[in-house]
């Protein structure tokens, strides 16, 4: 009986720690006068490959750079599995970090390279061998291991870095933009290769990233960033189809967005009146908000229907001239004018676009969505 | 037409040659010629008169007559004292070289981690004793150097010593004045070689768990080993033929082979001597100079 219950209070404990991991908890960094981190929290589950997402200057590096020691929070707590970092000089945290630049030591081999961390370590000179043997087995570099960094292309010597940064078993990898220095083309590859290899060793990683594509790719869940502060936390298909603000919204791929005022508010229902749309916008989910608040309706440009004929819906339309259209090979993004003068995107996928009858330049169309294509932005 | 601009392109060196053939004359003519000619006198003999040495060649009764007089350097390799000299110019090269080194690196390092803004000026002031006369420079350290000197003064009114240190007229004057006067020389390099290495190298090492000192000799000091090299050939090399210096501030027991050289041009009139004295100096120091070209090419293959 007393055994069972200790039992699941272990049990409760240990699932408290994969819930929280990695916890970042008010972390706040300043620079003189400029405030790189405004009280940033988060958490991260273990075996996470977590993505901090945002443009340059956002913090996302910064933020990183404290997770790896490099930098001091000016307030604020990190703990790892249970442990504070924060007095922890970077060559004593159980961290390990991917550079950008993959910062590999030019005067040593591949392997020498790799097995440093180890050295330092004190680790015994067979398990070292043996241990490097099989990271570079796992990122396939095992006939590189006595060239120098040099000698390798891009792909090759971020993979070394992986290891480098593997070796040690850290309990929490970072990686920083690691797509960056390669070329666009093999870029796709790898960022998958990259996911596979770190879900073969179980570690939790922290990536930085600017490319919402690549963040999207690879990471389990994601946050992002801007002007130093979290702005969203959530899954990719979270955070791409409900933003919770304009600025996720439009940094997360490409959208429409209708300011207008909320007219008529039911729990299964909202209206919205937008200025120079004719008609009301009906959405078909509730929103917390007293009427008359002004809001952002967004639609996605691949929600997004253009005829030539009226749509038989009452609501969610608009008539317009097709001002431009840009052939993307898989899809046609559309530049429609609506009669405010705005103009609306639309993804025509090449399907559609196969019929002779697909709207061209100075044509005049409908653009139309569903009810549920909306997302209502309070902020 | 074609053809006649062709023939014209041909003729006339194009601007690369030209600009490549004007230091190649300059050290053709200021160099490489008097070099020759010193040699040459190595070979001939002493004599009274202008110039106080033997034709290497001449004409007697139509018959070409070249006397190849190998008796100086036999002379210097049989002298005890001559080899005890370049043995002794060697080693005060070398300490002299590595207390450059010692007291350059920290130096060179510290300028090269400073804040880009303060980097210039703190390379402005190593550079600034070059804006006097180098003969000044090391007169100034009789003054500090005696024994009633500043320095000697100083340490007295300080309490630390009773009696003056004897520093001028020893070879430790040598080694102050030789590592004063070339430290900028060791620097100089050290500082280009650390100032653009990449400091995520260093934040790679502390991540991957060592503790500064050892990223310092595991990951700083080889990738600066080409600064060492060229900064330590840099001191080493005019350092083995210094003369100012041994003879301002060394004494009677200081054996450089730059003073050696002096007296046997200026004491004992004896320019063949002399010349044989500076060609071995050369040979000898063929070696570091080949060692720094070396390193040079390889580094410059490198980047």
């Amino acid at each position: 009986m007393m055994n069972e219950r200790m039992n699941s209070q272990a049990l409760a404990a240990t699932q408290n720690e994969r819930a929280d991991f990695v916890q970042v908890i008010d972390v706040v960094k300043n620079f003189g006068e400029h405030v790189a981190l405004n009280s940033v929290s988060l958490t991260i589950k273990k075996n996470e490959l977590f993505a901090l997402l945002g443009s340059s200057g956002c913090g996302k590096s910064t933020l990183l750079r404290i997770l790896a020691g490099f930098e001091t929070a000016t307030s604020g707590k990190i703990l790892v599995d249970g442990e504070d970092l924060s007095r922890i000089p970077p060559y004593r945290r159980p961290v390990n970090m991917m550079f950008q630049s993959y910062a590999l030591f030019p005067h040593m081999t591949v392997e020498d390279n790799v097995a440093f961390g180890l050295k330092q370590e004190g680790v015994p000179k067979n398990e070292i061998k043996e241990r490097v043997a099989d990271v570079l087995e796992l990122v396939q570099m095992k006939k590189f291991a006595r060239r120098k960094p040099h000698q390798l292309s891009g792909g090759q010597q971020q993979r070394v870095a992986l290891a480098r940064s593997l070796v040690k078993r850290p309990k929490l990898l970072l990686l920083d933009e690691p797509m960056s220095a390669l070329d666009k083309k093999i870029r796709q590859k790898t960022q998958l290769e990259l996911v596979n290899i770190i879900e073969k060793v179980d570690v939790t990683c922290i990536m930085v990233t600017h490319d919402q594509e690549e963040a999207m790719t690879m990471a389990t869940r994601l946050a992002v960033m801007s002007d130093g502060e979290v702005i969203q936390v959530g899954t990719p298909n979270q955070v791409y189809e409900y933003p919770n603000c304009r600025f996720t919204a439009e940094f997360i791929g490409s959208t429409n967005l209708l300011d207008g005022v909320v007219v008529e508010d039911e729990p299964d229902h909202v209206f919205v009146e937008c200025p120079g749309l004719d008609q009301r916008l009906h959405i078909n989910h509730g929103i917390t908000g007293p009427l008359g608040m002004e809001v952002s309706v967004s639609i996605r440009p691949e929600r997004v229907r253009v005829t030539r004929e009226k749509p038989e819906q009452k609501y969610n339309y608009a008539h317009g001239v097709v001002k431009d259209l840009a052939y993307m090979g898989s899809y046609t993004l559309y530049h429609v004018q609506l009669a405010n003068g705005k103009i609306f995107l639309a993804n025509l996928s090449s399907l559609v676009l196969a019929s002779d009858d697909a709207p061209s330049y100075d044509d005049e169309v409908y653009v139309s969505w569903g009810a549920s294509s909306q997302v209502v932005l309070t902020s | 037409m074609k053809k006649l601009r062709k023939m014209l392109a041909r003729a006339v060196p194009s601007g690369r040659t030209g600009v490549i053939a004007f230091p190649f004359a300059f050290l053709f003519l200021f160099f490489f010629v008097p070099f020759i000619l010193v040699i040459g006198i190595s070979f001939s003999q002493q004599q009274m008169g202008i110039p106080p040495y033997t034709p290497l060649a001449e004409l007697k009764e139509g018959v070409l007559n070249i006397a190849l007089n190998l008796s100086h350097y036999q002379f210097l390799w049989n002298d005890d004292l001559y080899i005890a000299t370049y043995l002794s110019s060697l080693k005060m090269a070398l300490i002299s070289t590595f207390l450059c080194l010692l007291i350059g690196y920290p130096i060179a390092y510290y300028i090269a981690r400073a804040e880009p803004s303060t980097r210039n000026t703190l390379m402005m002031l190593v550079m600034l004793p070059f804006w006097t006369s180098f003969l000044i420079r090391v007169y100034a350290w009789v003054a500090i150097l005696k024994n009633d000197g500043l320095l000697n003064n100083f340490l007295i009114w300080l309490g630390l010593i009773h009696e003056p240190l004897r520093l001028y007229h020893t070879n430790w004057g040598v080694y102050i004045g030789m590592v004063y006067s070339y430290l900028p020389f060791m620097i100089m390099p050290l500082y280009a070689h650390l100032v653009k290495m990449d400091l995520s190298l260093l934040e790679a090492a502390y991540d991957l768990g060592a503790k500064p000192w050892r990223a310092f000799f595991q990951v700083t000091l080889p990738l600066s080993k080409n600064g060492i090299i060229a900064g330590s050939l840099l001191v080493f090399i005019p350092a083995v033929g210094e003369y100012v210096i041994p003879e301002l501030l060394g004494g009677s027991e200081t054996l450089m082979i730059g003073r050696q050289m002096w007296s046997e041009f200026f004491e004992n009139n004896d320019w063949p001597m002399a010349s044989a004295v500076t060609c071995a100096m050369v040979i000898l120091l063929l070696v570091p100079m080949a060692l720094f070209q070396h390193y040079q090419t390889k580094e410059m293959e490198e980047s």
